[in-house]
C-alpha cells in the first residue's frame, strides 16, 4: 500500500486519477479527473454529498415527501428517486446507477467486510469508483474531508469538517463540568420496547454525551426488552423517536411507575428532514447532540440556543435556513422540549 | 389491590408489575398457547394431516400482512393489532370463499391448496412492504413483529384478545365430539346424519377467530399449533373429544414455560418463536420416531 502511494506521488501525471484516497474500509479509491455527478447509496451518504456540493448529488435514495421537501430548495427537493444500493435493503438497480451517469458512488455507515466486498463488486461491474465512509458522528469530520478530496471540493468540505469538529468539541466541553449523569433509556418502536445498548450506533449520541445507558453495554445493535426490565432499570429520562409511543406512554398504567414518566421527562426527537437522534445514522445527528444535551444536562446546556443551532446546521448542510414557522413547528411539537 | 389482599405494604412498582405487566403477560401466554394448540388440533383432525398447523388457511400470513401494513403506515399499536386481526379474518374468509367455489374437487383439498397459494400471495405482499419500508426504522419493527413476542402485552390487549379467543373456543369445545366426524369422507358423515359442510364452516370460523385474536397481540409464534396436538395425541389418542381439552392445557403450559424462559434468560428478550423451534424440532422428531399408530 505504501509503495502504491509513493508511486502515485512520484508520478502525479500517471493515468487520470487526481488524488487517490484510502476509504474507511481500507480500499484505495481513484476518482476520475472531474467528479460532476455523485450517487449516494444510502441516506447518510446523501447527507454528506449534499452538504459538500448539492449540485453534484444525482438523486435521493427515496423521493422527498412534502414534509421533507419543504426544507430544501426546489431543484434539490425534486431530485429523482434512485433507490438504495448496498447494505440495508437493496432497492437500486446497478443499471439505474449507470444510467444516472455517475462519476462516483459513495456510501456511509458500516465499513465492515461485507459492505467492502459488495462495494468492490459493484465497482468492478460498473467501473465507477465506489468509496465507503464511516457513518459515526465522531467520524464525520474525517469522512467529510476525504469525500471532499474525492469530489474535488476540498475547500468546501474542509470548512464543513472544521465547523463540525468544533461543534462536537464545544458539546464535549460543556460536559466536562457535569457531575451528575442521568440514567437514560432509549425506547424505539410503537411499544418503546426496542432499545440500543451503549456502543451501538443507535445511541451514539448518548455515548458521546457520557450519559448512562439504562440498557447497559450493547450485546447486539437493537434488542427487544421487557417492560419489567425497563421498570427495574427505572430510567430518569426516556428519549424516543416514535410519536405513537410518546403519546401512548402518558395514559398507560404500565409505564406510570417509571421515574422518567412520573417526572415528565420523556422526549420525542424531531425527524425532519432527516432524524436528529437515531436514524438515518449519519452526520444529520449533530442536532441530536445539542437537543439531547439540553434535555439530559439542562444546566450545562442552558445557554445553548437550539433555534440558532438548527438554523446554522440547515444553512451549512441543507443549504437553506428554516423559516421561523418551520422552526416553531419543529421545536414546538409536543414532547420535543420540556414545557 | 395486592397490598390489600396480602395485608401488608407492597411498593407501587411491584403492584404495577404484577397487575399491569407480568400478570397480563402470563395470562396472555396461557390464552395464546391454548388457542394455537386448539386450532392446530381441530385442523389436523379435519384435514387428516399431521403436518397441518393453524396457519394452513392463511390466518397468520393475513395477520402478518395487516400488522406489517400498520407498521409501514406508522400507525399506533391499537391500529396495528386491529389490522392484524382483520387481516387474519379476511385472509381465511377469502381462502374459504375461493375454496368453496372450486367445484369438482375434494372440498378439503381445494381448501388446503387455496390456503397455500393465497398464503404465498400474501407473503409476497409482505415482502414488498418490507422492501419499501424505511430500513432504519420500520424494517426492524416489522422483523420484530414477525418474530412474535409477548413482551409488550398490556391489560387492554388481554381484555380484547381473551374474550375473542374464548368466543372461538366455546363452539369448538361444545362440538368437539362431533368434530371426529370431520375426518370421515363427506358422504359417510352425511350417512351418519351430520352436515359436514356446516360443521366445517363452524370449526374453521372458530379456529380462525381465536388464532387471529392470538396472533394480533403476540405476533407469529410458530410450532405450538403443530407440536402440541401431537404431544396430546400421544397421551390420549386421536379422539378429539378428549384430545382438544388436553391439547389446550398442554399448549397453555408450553407457551407459558417458553415465555418464562424468554423473559428470564437474559436482560434482553429472546423471541419465543426461536425457543419453540429449538425445543420443538427435536421433540417432534422424537415423537415421530416413537409413534407407531397412524393419524
Amino acid at each position: 500500500m505504501r509503495w502504491l502511494v509513493l508511486l502515485s506521488l512520484s508520478f502525479p501525471s500517471i493515468g487520470f486519477c487526481q488524488a487517490a484516497i484510502v476509504d474507511a474500509s481500507g480500499r484505495e479509491i481513484r476518482p476520475p479527473a472531474k467528479v460532476e455527478r455523485v450517487y449516494a447509496a444510502g441516506p447518510p451518504a446523501s447527507v454528506l454529498v449534499f452538504a459538500i456540493a448539492p449540485d453534484k448529488l444525482t438523486g435521493w435514495t427515496r423521493a422527498m415527501r412534502p414534509n421533507e421537501a419543504q426544507f430544501f430548495a426546489n431543484q434539490y427537493a425534486r431530485l429523482p428517486e434512485l433507490g438504495r444500493l448496498t447494505g440495508r435493503g437493496n432497492t437500486a438497480n446497478v443499471e439505474v446507477v449507470l444510467k444516472a451517469k455517475t462519476d462516483l458512488i459513495v456510501d456511509a455507515g458500516s465499513t465492515g467486510a461485507t459492505l467492502a466486498s459488495l462495494a468492490s463488486q459493484v465497482q468492478e461491474q460498473t467501473k465507477i469508483p465506489y468509496a465507503l465512509f464511516d457513518g459515526r458522528i465522531e467520524a464525520t469530520p474525517a469522512a467529510l474531508r476525504s469525500l471532499g478530496r474525492l469530489m474535488g471540493n476540498e475547500s468546501e468540505a474542509q470548512k464543513l469538517a472544521d465547523w463540525y469538529e468544533n461543534e462536537l468539541k464545544q458539546a464535549k466541553q460543556r460536559m466536562s463540568g457535569v457531575a451528575a449523569h442521568p440514567l437514560v433509556y432509549y425506547g424505539r418502536g410503537v411499544n418503546g420496547l426496542q432499545t440500543g445498548g451503549a456502543g451501538s450506533i443507535n445511541v451514539e449520541i448518548l455515548d458521546l454525551l457520557g450519559a448512562r445507558n439504562a440498557a447497559g453495554e450493547a450485546r447486539a445493535g437493537l434488542a427487544t426488552v421487557s417492560l419489567e426490565q425497563v421498570i427495574l432499570w427505572n430510567p430518569e429520562v426516556i428519549l424516543t423517536t416514535d410519536p405513537n409511543y410518546w403519546k401512548m406512554i402518558w395514559d398507560d398504567a404500565r409505564w406510570r411507575g417509571v421515574k422518567a414518566v412520573a417526572a415528565k421527562r420523556v422526549y420525542l426527537s424531531p425527524n425532519l428532514p432527516f432524524g436528529w437522534f437515531d436514524f438515518p445514522p449519519g452526520a444529520n445527528r449533530l442536532l441530536g447532540v445539542w437537543w439531547a444535551g439540553k434535555l439530559l444536562y439542562p444546566q450545562a446546556f442552558a445557554d445553548v440556543d437550539l433555534r440558532a443551532k438548527v438554523t446554522e446546521f440547515h444553512r451549512l448542510f441543507y443549504h437553506r435556513e428554516p423559516t421561523a414557522a418551520q422552526l416553531d413547528a419543529m421545536l414546538g411539537e409536543p414532547g420535543v422540549l420540556p414545557k | 389491590m395486592i397490598s390489600f389482599a396480602l395485608g401488608n405494604q407492597v411498593s407501587a412498582n411491584v403492584e404495577t408489575v404484577i397487575l399491569q405487566v407480568r400478570g397480563p403477560r402470563v395470562l396472555a401466554a396461557l390464552v395464546v398457547g391454548a388457542a394455537l394448540a386448539a386450532a392446530g388440533t381441530a385442523y389436523q383432525g379435519m384435514f387428516r394431516n399431521p403436518l397441518v398447523s393453524p396457519d394452513i388457511l392463511g390466518v397468520s400470513t393475513g395477520a402478518a400482512l395487516g400488522a406489517v401494513l400498520g407498521i409501514f403506515l406508522s400507525l399506533n399499536v391499537l391500529m396495528i393489532q386491529l389490522l392484524a386481526f382483520a387481516g387474519g379474518l379476511a385472509a381465511v374468509g377469502l381462502v374459504y370463499w375461493i375454496g368453496a367455489r372450486l367445484r369438482g374437487h375434494d372440498p378439503l383439498l381445494a381448501l388446503v391448496l387455496t390456503g397455500v397459494v393465497i398464503g404465498t400471495l400474501l407473503g409476497s405482499a409482505i415482502a414488498l412492504l418490507k422492501y419499501l419500508a424505511d430500513p432504519y426504522n420500520q424494517l426492524p419493527a416489522i422483523t420484530y413483529w414477525l418474530l412474535g413476542s409477548l413482551a409488550s402485552i398490556s391489560p387492554r390487549d388481554l381484555g380484547v384478545a381473551a374474550p375473542l379467543a374464548l368466543l372461538g373456543l366455546a363452539p369448538m369445545l361444545l362440538l368437539r365430539w362431533r368434530m371426529n366426524l370431520l375426518a370421515l369422507p363427506d358422504d359417510e358423515a352425511r350417512a351418519l346424519g351430520v352436515d359436514t359442510r356446516k360443521l366445517r364452516t363452524v370449526v374453521v370460523a372458530a379456529a380462525t377467530l381465536m388464532t387471529a385474536a392470538a396472533v394480533a397481540v403476540s405476533g407469529i409464534i410458530g410450532w405450538v399449533g403443530l407440536l402440541i396436538p401431537h404431544a396430546a395425541r400421544l397421551l390420549v389418542g386421536p379422539d378429539i373429544g378428549r384430545l382438544l381439552p388436553l391439547a389446550m392445557l398442554l399448549g397453555a403450559a408450553f407457551l407459558l414455560a417458553v415465555d418464562t424462559l424468554c423473559r428470564t434468560i437474559a436482560t434482553i428478550e429472546v423471541p419465543p418463536g426461536v425457543l419453540t423451534a429449538l425445543i420443538g424440532t427435536p421433540f417432534f422428531l422424537w415423537l415421530f420416531a416413537l409413534a407407531r399408530r397412524s393419524w
